[in-house]
């Protein structure tokens, strides 16, 4: 099953985007989207990876001409990482606002607009 | 539109995705195949540079524009997360309540593991550019490690040892740091984030030029940011009370 963790990405961006459409919490709309963030991560470290490869930090006993896996999309995951911690902290502060300013957290009951 | 209509519309759109996906798939390398055009040159460079750790010196060596953009994102979210979480009208600080009871074995272990969290934390991010880990790891460890106060049942203790003005210079002065070693780049070497130290011996602390200064200086400011981050959820929950009828809870 060489495609297998490539559909595994695929299944937890759709099931992340699920879990918003259905969402009646914030905080469950928010940690969905995490997950659907999960599948960035998975699909990256996929593309990277090397049958029998190790990981692509030298030292005394790895020598540079060893098979690494991608360090490229590593770092691209790291990224995706820390840019996905910041969207949920900040996503989570709007909900805290939200609950603060409307007393709702289901977002459903978010349609009017209110000042 | 109805919960109905929703869940309509994104099962059309979740299908055709899944067909584009999965055609894409089919088309890709080999999962797990030996041809990885950018990782040879990413390694190349990275030994070139005299960097140990191929992901650090991608972060921060060959991609370092990309990371210090990554980490303007991360000071603006703390900055916007803060304005959010401010008290708002009707709402006031109350005094901190009285810590509420916790094992005894878990107060321990929380008091035990706070030093020893530090030093990873520490060792994650000065060894970052020899060994796994880097700043963003590291800044990751000291504030959770910090945090384990408030594990031990002891929000004052946790309070007593974060000043939050100090988290706030910490975060600030390590983005300023990342991008003062860039201007020096652009002055001394000619370009924005180019290395301006010597790139010392392979393996050892000394190594990668300016790769340690910026993962400390990442370091830095993860750990403030984060810090930052957690107390005003904290004080959300615990020192914010509102006037209105749920505040006293």
């Amino acid at each position: 099953m060489s495609i297998y963790a490539y559909l595994v990405a695929g299944y937890l961006v759709l099931i992340g985007s699920y879990g918003i459409v259905r969402s009646r919490h914030m905080v469950h709309a928010v940690v969905s989207l995490s997950v659907a963030q999960g599948g960035t991560y998975v699909l990256l470290l996929a593309v990277g990876y090397q049958r029998g490869a190790t990981a692509p930090v030298f030292g005394s006993t790895t020598k540079p001409s060893t098979d690494v896996v991608d360090p490229v999309v590593q770092a691209m995951t790291l990224t995706d990482i820390v840019v996905s911690a910041t969207v949920t902290a900040l996503l989570l502060a709007l909900a805290v606002q939200v609950n603060k300013r409307h007393g709702t957290v289901d977002p459903d009951e978010l349609a009017a607009l209110k000042g | 539109m109805t919960r109905r209509t929703r869940l309509v519309v994104f099962l059309v759109g979740a299908g055709c995705v899944t067909a584009m996906f999965v055609l894409a798939v089919l088309g890709m390398p080999e999962f797990g195949g030996s041809h990885h055009v950018y990782r040879d040159l990413a390694v190349h460079a990275a030994v070139k540079h005299r960097t140990a750790n191929v992901v650090s010196s991608v972060n921060f060596d060959q991609r370092a524009v990309d990371t210090f953009g990554e980490e303007t994102i991360l000071i603006t979210s703390v900055v916007a997360a803060a304005v959010l979480l401010r008290p708002a009208k009707g709402e006031t600080e109350r005094r901190i309540p009285q810590t509420g009871r916790n094992l005894a074995g878990t107060r321990l272990l929380g008091y035990v593991l706070v030093p020893i969290t530090a030093i990873v934390g520490l060792d994650l991010v000065i060894h970052g550019h020899v060994t796994p880990g880097g700043g963003f790891q590291g800044g990751i460890v000291l504030a959770t490690g910090l945090h384990l106060l408030y594990v031990t049942g002891s929000y004052p203790a946790l309070d007593r040892l974060r000043p939050i003005a100090a988290f706030d210079v910490t975060d600030a002065l390590g983005a300023a740091t990342f991008g003062a070693v860039g201007l020096a780049g652009l002055g001394f070497a000619g370009s924005f984030l180019t290395n301006v130290m010597p790139w010392g011996t392979f393996g050892q602390l000394f190594s990668g030029g300016t790769v340690p200064v910026l993962n400390v200086a990442v370091g830095l400011e993860v750990f403030g940011g984060i810090v930052v981050l957690l107390a005003k959820f904290l004080e959300q929950d615990i020192t914010v009370a509102s006037s209105g009828k749920e505040g006293e809870s």
